[in-house]
């Protein structure tokens, strides 16, 4: 077995634009659900929000990478306002099946075929890039990193995506330490003593969603500037259901957390296929192929999500104390 | 409604159109080898103008990193184009190349996105001779969707009854009820199409499976979650974790074909409605089971407890109600009705590993609207929210019908979220 084929290919996906993109998604939700306390299960509804935003607005209205990248926030926000001004009153269950709903409902819309002018339909878009990678001031050729051979173009989303991780990082540290930052973890644990000190606790809440929100939808355009390609069958509640395996991982009050979350995410998940497809193709694994293999990943997602709820709530960086889950 | 219309197509030639796509399904065999690119993934599609093969038609396939394949269809009218990767494609049919005296139903029907995703394969059919849905008056349409609403509403209802009950008695909201809907379907393909056993003695089993898997569900997981005074949400998330791996579990045993069961069963016209056996059998067996569900809460001594724990459990168990044994009735008669819900939805339409995760969603929308907690809410969302779903593709193209639930979820939760027959005090 090909053992450091399997290492570089795991360093590879662990600074891979998708895991900086799913990185800035989980910086967003430990905003609804670390800070906060906002149970939102539809987060892939906000990043397919921002890649459309962008794609739409390069393709079909005609704007440049930077007015499309804020077009695509500017959606989030219309996006944010809509879900959240009827649904932040709710209790934070209804508010979970809300926001699956919502992203569901979402992601069946994109994909209809009544909108294909405007989405491209089940085919999606493409060809929305070049503006963005006119940017690029590395020079063309192939670049060798420990065994991982990347284009120019590669390189150049890897330093933008994983830029704006440590940007949001940032800000998102620099928010949580201020006094509306602790506003926000008062609401989270509880909101009524906030209340009762003259808070807008529903402006509060709003205003997370809002800015978390802002980061899913960056991260949704990192997602789709990568491949050069926006497709609506990756939006699916799989998407989400990762976020939130990345961010329990890491430690949902943290700001670290979701950051190496996502990184030891992204390589476990590339090693163990590298690794179970090297016992199936040595036929250590004899009642297993590939794909199987590739479907087993999924299910160690679903496992990993339930064991750390379970037994580890506050995930590898978080403080007991700051669990969140059990808000109500 | 699929299987009702396939149905229909089969002795009522006229109504083929649209659904050649199942057809192509089907005929998706592995082709013997050919000279160039053999991979795991094809498009494949049958030609057919009403019994007659259409050959030597020129269809290509378009995808990502400039592939481009074209074949021509052989002397029976199949296709097969082999193609690199599991994704999406765009397929198009050269008009030019019909041959004379047949064009298309739906000009533009020409080109057609297709997607391998998940399946790794696709079927695409291309529909030919005069467009048919014109045929159809408003109020024939109409009857046929209100009849398959009705259907598909009493099944949901089935399976919704247990997530309201459950809800009710332990605050779960559970995110992996759909998965014995799966369960039920796939265990009655194993039974009834594989082995072979008899249909209702399949169909006993299958149900009693399925309340197995709910009894074990609640003694292994959430029993000893809630000893542990877990949080709800926080069992709410392991429940969409377990929703997940039980999902994958299927996969992987199961693979990601879509089965069919029971072929369709035997076409029954009713007046203006076109209706199979399987599907009337269904509404009866379903019916039948409502009812009994409402005779046991309402006039059996454990009913009356089951509801009083559903209501209140702390006060419950204070006047001496059994409250684990209570839960543990409920979730062997949750997994019950929602195998029999599996088994049924899998016999009137096809069967695969996310069809329970598929119309999850639609099951929290019936509870939702009719009032989480109560079962006799359950049953009314359930078949509002089906009639809306095989209602709404007369309006809106036929994929938007599962948005336009979800839709009606939002708008419930926010304007009235105690439900249709909800008390007020539920919403907390």
């Amino acid at each position: 077995m090909d053992i450091l084929g399997i290492l570089s290919l795991t360093a590879g996906e662990v600074i891979s634009p998708s895991s900086a993109a799913f990185v800035l998604c989980a910086l967003g939700l430990a905003m609804h659900f670390g800070f906060t306390g906002l149970l939102n299960f539809g987060q892939v509804a906000f990043a397919a929000i921002g890649a459309y935003g962008f794609s739409i607005g390069v393709l079909k209205l005609g704007f440049d990478w930077w007015a499309a990248g804020l077009f695509g926030i500017f959606c989030s926000v219309i996006f944010a306002l809509l879900l959240g001004i009827p649904t932040l009153r709710l209790r934070a269950d209804y508010l979970a099946i809300v926001t699956i709903a919502a992203a569901q409902a979402f992601s069946f819309a994109v994909a209809s075929s009544d909108l294909i002018d405007i989405t491209g339909g089940s085919t999606g878009q493409s060809g929305f890039a070049d503006s963005f990678y006119a940017l690029n001031p590395i020079a063309v050729g192939r670049y060798e990193f420990l065994g991982v051979s990347l284009g120019e173009k590669e390189i150049f989303i890897r330093i933008v995506g994983w830029g704006l991780v440590i940007l949001a990082a940032l800000l998102l540290f620099g928010l949580t330490k201020s006094p509306w930052g602790r506003a926000l973890k008062g609401i989270r644990e509880d909101e009524d003593a906030i209340r009762s000190l003259g808070k807008n606790v529903t402006g509060y809440k709003m205003q997370s969603l809002i800015i978390g929100g802002i980061f899913a939808a960056i991260g949704g355009m990192v997602f789709v500037i990568a491949p050069e390609t926006n497709q609506p069958s990756v939006w699916a509640s799989n998407f989400t259901f990762m976020i939130w395996t990345i961010l329990l991982l890491g430690g949902a009050a943290t700001i670290l957390g979701p950051v190496i979350g996502g990184m030891i995410f992204f390589g476990l998940l590339m090693f163990t296929q590298g690794f179970m497809e090297g016992l199936v193709n040595i036929g250590a694994l004899p009642f297993l192929n590939t794909a199987q293999v590739a479907q087993i990943r999924y299910l160690l997602v679903g496992l990993a999500l339930m064991l750390l709820v379970i037994f580890r709530p506050q995930g590898i960086f978080g403080n007991k104390k700051e669990t969140a889950v059990n808000a109500r | 409604m699929n299987r009702l219309l396939k149905g229909t197509a089969r002795s009522l030639r006229a109504i083929t159109a649209g659904f050649l796509i199942m057809g192509g399904l089907l005929a998706a065999t592995p082709a013997q080898a050919e000279e160039e690119l053999i991979s795991d993934f094809s498009i494949s599609g049958l030609l057919t103008n009403g019994e007659s093969p259409v050959p030597d038609v020129l269809i290509k396939a378009e995808g990502a990193n400039g592939f481009s394949k074209s074949v021509k269809s052989d002397a029976d009218g199949y296709w097969e184009i082999f193609v690199p990767e599991e994704a999406a494609y765009t397929v198009t049919l050269d008009v030019n190349t019909l041959p004379e005296g047949v064009s298309l139903s739906t000009p533009g029907d020409e080109v057609q996105e297709v997607d391998l995703t998940g399946l790794g394969f696709a079927g695409v059919g291309f529909s030919f001779g005069e467009a048919t849905s014109e045929e159809q008056g408003f109020g024939e349409q109409l009857s046929i969707r209100l009849f398959s609403g009705l259907n598909f509403g009493l099944l949901l209802a089935i399976s919704a009854i247990g997530i309201s009950l459950i809800y009710g008695a332990t605050g779960l909201n559970n995110f992996a009820h759909g998965e014995m809907v799966t369960m039920g379907a796939l265990f009655m393909w194993l039974l009834y199409s594989v082995i072979k056993i008899d249909i209702f003695i399949a169909a006993i089993i299958t149900i009693a499976l399925v309340a197995a898997s709910g009894y074990a569900q609640n003694q292994f997981l959430w029993k000893p979650l809630r000893k542990r005074r877990l949080g709800l949400n926080q069992i709410m998330i392991v429940s969409i974790g377990f929703s997940i791996v039980a999902r994958y579990i299927f996969l992987i045993f199961f693979d990601g074909d879509t089965k069919d069961i029971s072929g369709g069963g035997n076409l029954v016209v009713l007046g203006p409605i076109i209706t199979t056996d399987i599907m009337l059998v269904s509404m009866l067996l379903c019916t039948l089971a409502l009812a009994g569900v409402a005779y046991f809460l309402t006039r059996t001594r454990i009913g009356k407890a089951t509801r009083a724990v559903s209501d209140n459990s702390s006060l419950a168990a204070s006047s001496g109600i059994d409250v684990d044994s209570i839960i543990r009735t409920i979730w062997v008669m949750a997994g019950a009705l929602t195998g029999l819900a599996g088994l049924l939805y899998g016999l009137q339409f096809q069967a695969n590993w996310e069809l329970g995760f598929n119309i999850l969603l639609l099951l929290f929308a019936a509870v939702t609207l009719g009032g989480l907690g109560t079962a006799l809410g359950a049953t009314v969302g359930a078949l509002i929210i089906g009639l809306v779903v095989e209602i709404s593709p007369l309006f809106i193209a036929d994929e938007l019908k599962y948005a336009i639930a979800l839709v009606i979820l939002i708008l419930v939760l926010v304007f009235r979220p105690q439900g249709v027959l909800g008390k007020k005090q539920r919403i907390g």
